[in-house]
């Protein structure tokens, strides 16, 4: 099975927003949540770099890790998806998660933030299979269709890369080669503790 | 004539001013040999080193989505998988232990002069539901509290997990909602006690003296000895405590960050565990710990003896003062059984 990983190559990155609207759109995610983001750091500044930024489907997920009622479970393919029908939107994942990704929908009075939201690789969730109640929930699974996630399937200058880990490293480090330089996988150190050496 | 002179020699000036422009533009524009486009780029590892975190600008409403990368929430969760199941495992444990072990070697401490058969008031109606409100809202925080450190280890083997989801749910929402009469009951215990339970001398001696619980001693005391004035202030500092960090944790982000919000769930967390290890010492000295303690916070009245051996100071002033004196030995209401 393929370990599935997100990489975005940010030298590519032109800050066009498309993966945040593609996404939105695919899996009609509520309003106030965005599943991916792209930030841009350094604003304005010789340097300046824009990150598109989602789960990044962490090995050993810390989400997984603390959730108090263990409503994540981990694919085959590597992807960590969640349960809605479990999830008590208790709101730790977010505190533990490094990049931000768990969102809820309810701002969150006296506990009630509603269930979490996150990137789900376009893999739906626990029940695999595209129906009307799980689209509701987790949007489509597209990988069960054989498509990789919408966000980097679309995204115009090929920044955004997803698919097996090994193959999207491989790609990246030759582009690197021929260009001659790059500013990394970002937030792999941190995701998958191990980083692309080129 | 003279017009078209001015018109060439125009022209002449414009054509040798372009010719000096474009000149000048190949040797600014020159390039050197080696580019490199990414020598002044962020850097992540630089970042990460400097910050802790990468932070840019996003462009929705959500500002905790422009960070984008934190390492330091596995920190977090490192504490709350393992630091805090630890500290709750040995307080709470070990609490049970000790008095398990102190139970069995002391046994309840009982009124060595037996009951006399006559009472006082200790603790009037109001005293009494505010110390059982708080008391039940301590409970079930506690339990639906523990329920989120160690719910998934204890109980999820045992039921199913829709059910354990249910169930934490509804428990989510009694943690919620009963820290409200919770807080109440802080502050009113705070000012209802307060009076009766500013250290004083007679505190030293008392501990000095091994409080009659470590010995068999019985030192005198007023209304309250200086263990339960502990127990008093434990509860008033530890319980602001737990309320302030849980109104933290029960408004997330309003005026707080992701770091905030973890900072206030190891407040939380830690004098949780302490807090519910030490009010089980207190429920064990309330009930099977010593004779006649329980009826103190039951019906409100104790026996004199009772109080005599551990209030003395509280029943000389009772005695004294304007309430009602306690019938003579002979005249007792109670008839002997």
């Amino acid at each position: 099975m393929a370990r599935m990983k997100f990489l975005c190559d940010a030298d590519r990155c032109i800050e066009c927003n498309a993966c945040v609207t593609a996404c939105k759109n695919e899996h009609e995610v509520p309003w106030g949540i965005n599943r991916r983001r792209v930030v841009t750091i350094n604003d304005g500044k010789p340097g300046e770099r824009s990150v598109s930024m989602a789960c990044m489907h962490c090995t050993d997920a810390p989400c997984a890790a603390v959730c108090p009622v263990s409503c994540f479970f981990t694919t085959a393919d590597s992807v960590v998806l969640h349960s809605k029908d479990l999830c008590i939107g208790c709101g730790y994942c977010f505190y533990a998660c490094p990049f931000g990704a768990p969102q809820y929908p309810r701002v969150g009075n006296f506990g009630s933030r509603g269930k979490m939201d996150k990137c789900t690789y376009c893999a739906g969730g626990p029940e695999a299979e595209n129906t009307a109640a799980n689209y509701a929930k987790y949007g489509t699974d597209r990988l069960i269709e054989g498509k990789l996630p919408l966000c980097a399937e679309m995204c115009s200058t090929k920044s955004l890369l997803a698919g097996d880990g090994e193959i999207i490293a491989q790609i990246y480090k030759e582009r690197v080669m021929k260009r001659g330089y790059g500013s990394g996988a970002w937030g792999w150190q941190t995701a998958y503790r191990e980083t692309i050496a080129v | 004539m003279a017009p078209l002179f001015t018109r060439v020699r125009l022209v002449f000036g414009a054509l040798a001013l372009f010719a000096l422009v474009f000149a000048a533009v190949p040797a600014g524009a020159q390039q050197p040999n080696s580019v490199n486009p990414t020598a002044d780029s962020v850097n992540e590892k630089q970042l990460l080193q400097e910050f802790g975190k990468v932070r840019g600008r996003g462009s929705i409403p959500d500002t905790k989505s422009f960070t984008i990368v934190r390492p330091a929430g596995r920190d977090w969760r490192h504490f709350h998988e393992v630091t805090l199941r630890w500290i709750g495992a040995i307080a709470i444990l070990g609490m049970v232990v000790l008095l398990v072990v102190f139970y069995l070697a002391r046994g309840m401490v009982r009124i060595e002069s037996g009951r006399s058969g006559r009472t006082i008031m200790r603790f009037n109606g109001i005293e009494r539901f505010v110390h059982w409100m708080t008391a039940t809202c301590f409970i079930v925080l506690a339990i639906t509290g523990l329920n989120i450190t160690f719910g998934k280890v204890l109980l999820l083997p045992l039921m199913s997990p829709q059910a354990f989801s249910d169930w934490s749910e509804w428990a989510k929402y009694a943690h919620n909602f009963l820290s409200f009469p919770f807080t109440l009951g802080v502050v009113l215990i705070f000012f209802m006690w307060l009076a009766g339970n500013i250290p004083n001398w007679v505190d030293w001696e008392w501990l000095k003296r091994g409080g009659g619980i470590v010995g068999h001693d019985h030192p005198p005391a007023y209304k309250f000895n200086a263990g339960q004035k502990a127990i008093y202030w434990i509860q008033v500092i530890a319980g602001t405590a737990m309320v302030i960090s849980g109104y933290v944790l029960i408004f997330p982000f309003y005026g707080t960050d992701v770091a905030n919000m973890e900072a206030a769930q190891v407040v939380h967390g830690i004098i949780a565990m302490l807090f519910i290890a030490i009010m089980i010492a207190h429920i064990y000295i309330g009930t099977i710990g010593m004779e006649g303690a329980f009826e103190a916070m039951g019906t409100g009245e104790v026996d004199v003896n009772w109080a005599k051996e551990h209030h003395s100071l509280w029943l000389e002033k009772e005695l004294a003062g304007d309430r009602k004196a306690p019938p003579p030995q002979g005249a007792a209401a109670t008839p002997a059984e």
